[in-house]
């Protein structure tokens, strides 16, 4: 004769661990007075490109940090480092993405008293960064042109989870049939409150819109 | 890829929950997952028949529901599930609104498990 099966109640999210780690991360941000950036998007949406465009626009400003996620190479952080910014290489050995403690732990080999702001660029990947929270203060994805403007039907989670959509390489539009409205109509039904900017890293077109959100939301973390 | 990282998080928490209950063997494990994570049930079980060797929970089968999409109306509250497949064509059943907000449909979660 088996045991009789008995049943136990776990009614535990799988995520909660990475929450909490997130939540001790946001305060631990909060106490230094350093605001954490979440950048995502695909492969060769134009990641680290953007990152020197805005750091370039707001160095004046603030301290900047950067944490480069990438599964096995540094080509990331040495070209940040080349131009005098602080730059820790997070590899994540075959992970398609970046959870609470793995930048955490980035973040311990960063002077965050010298620094305002620390930018990760997440691994580039449109599904799995979108499940975790970093503990980021706020997370922004980009999406480029030559991509489409189809990618909110096939990758709905990523736009639900950012504050932000950079559409970058807005200089390819004229080559391509990209719908910006589309896009922007598929996006807003996904996530009411993203907000939305067209930019161009290579030529430098809407960095100042995109860069004066960022350096408000700043200041309302940091103070000051 | 996340499904491996996912798997071992599932596996420690029925772990610690089995301790102390008198437990032999975890049968069944009851999941729920939201449609809006990208995961693959056949990858999920895999990776579990792999970590849980050895430990309660070798052999346990993982039984997923998926959670469905829901969508609230932010114009007259109404709240819809518009499909996967259709939520990018989403609007309002009742007044064609198009400010919609997610009510659930993401995450994961474990229910309960089937011990002897």
């Amino acid at each position: 004769m088996s045991d009789p099966v008995r049943l136990i109640e776990v009614r535990e999210a799988i995520h909660a661990d990475n929450a909490r780690v997130a939540q001790e991360l946001r305060q631990r941000l909060a106490e230094k007075k350093t605001f954490l950036l979440n950048l995502m998007s695909g492969p060769g949406a134009g990641k680290t490109r953007t990152i020197l465009r805005t750091i370039d626009e707001l160095r004046d400003r603030f301290r900047f940090g950067v944490l480069e996620a990438d599964i096995d190479s540094t080509v990331d952080a040495e070209l940040i480092a080349a131009r005098g910014i602080s730059a820790v290489q997070l590899r994540t050995g075959g992970f398609c993405h970046l959870d609470a403690s793995m930048v955490a732990k980035g973040l311990d080999a960063l002077d965050l008293d010298a620094l305002d702001v620390v930018i990760i660029e997440n691994v580039g990947n449109l599904v799995c960064p979108a499940e975790f929270d970093t503990g980021a203060i706020r997370s922004v994805m980009i999406l480029s042109v030559p991509e489409g403007d189809d990618k909110p039907l096939k990758y709905p989670l990523m736009f639900t989870v950012s504050d932000v959509l950079l559409v970058n390489k807005v200089d390819y539009l004229a080559l391509s049939d990209f719908d910006g409205e589309a896009l922007r109509q598929r996006v807003l039904k996904l996530n009411p409150r993203i907000q939305i900017f067209d930019i161009s890293a290579k030529t430098g077109q809407g960095v100042e819109a995109w860069a004066a959100w960022l350096s408000r939301e700043v200041r309302s973390f940091i103070g000051g | 890829m996340h499904e491996l990282q996912i798997t071992e998080s599932i596996l420690n928490i029925v772990l610690r929950h089995a301790a102390g209950q008198d437990v032999a063997k975890i049968v069944r494990i009851h999941l729920r997952v939201g449609e809006l994570s990208d995961l693959a049930d056949e990858w999920i079980q895999h990776y579990f028949a792999y970590l849980s060797r050895g430990t309660l929970a070798q052999d346990a089968e993982l039984a997923i529901t998926r959670a469905p999409i829901v969508l609230r109306c932010a114009a007259c509250g109404r709240s819809f599930e518009p499909g996967k497949d259709r939520l990018g064509e989403a609007k309002c059943p009742v007044c064609a609104g198009t400010r919609l907000e997610l009510v659930s449909g993401r995450g994961y979660f474990i229910e309960n498990m089937e011990v002897v």
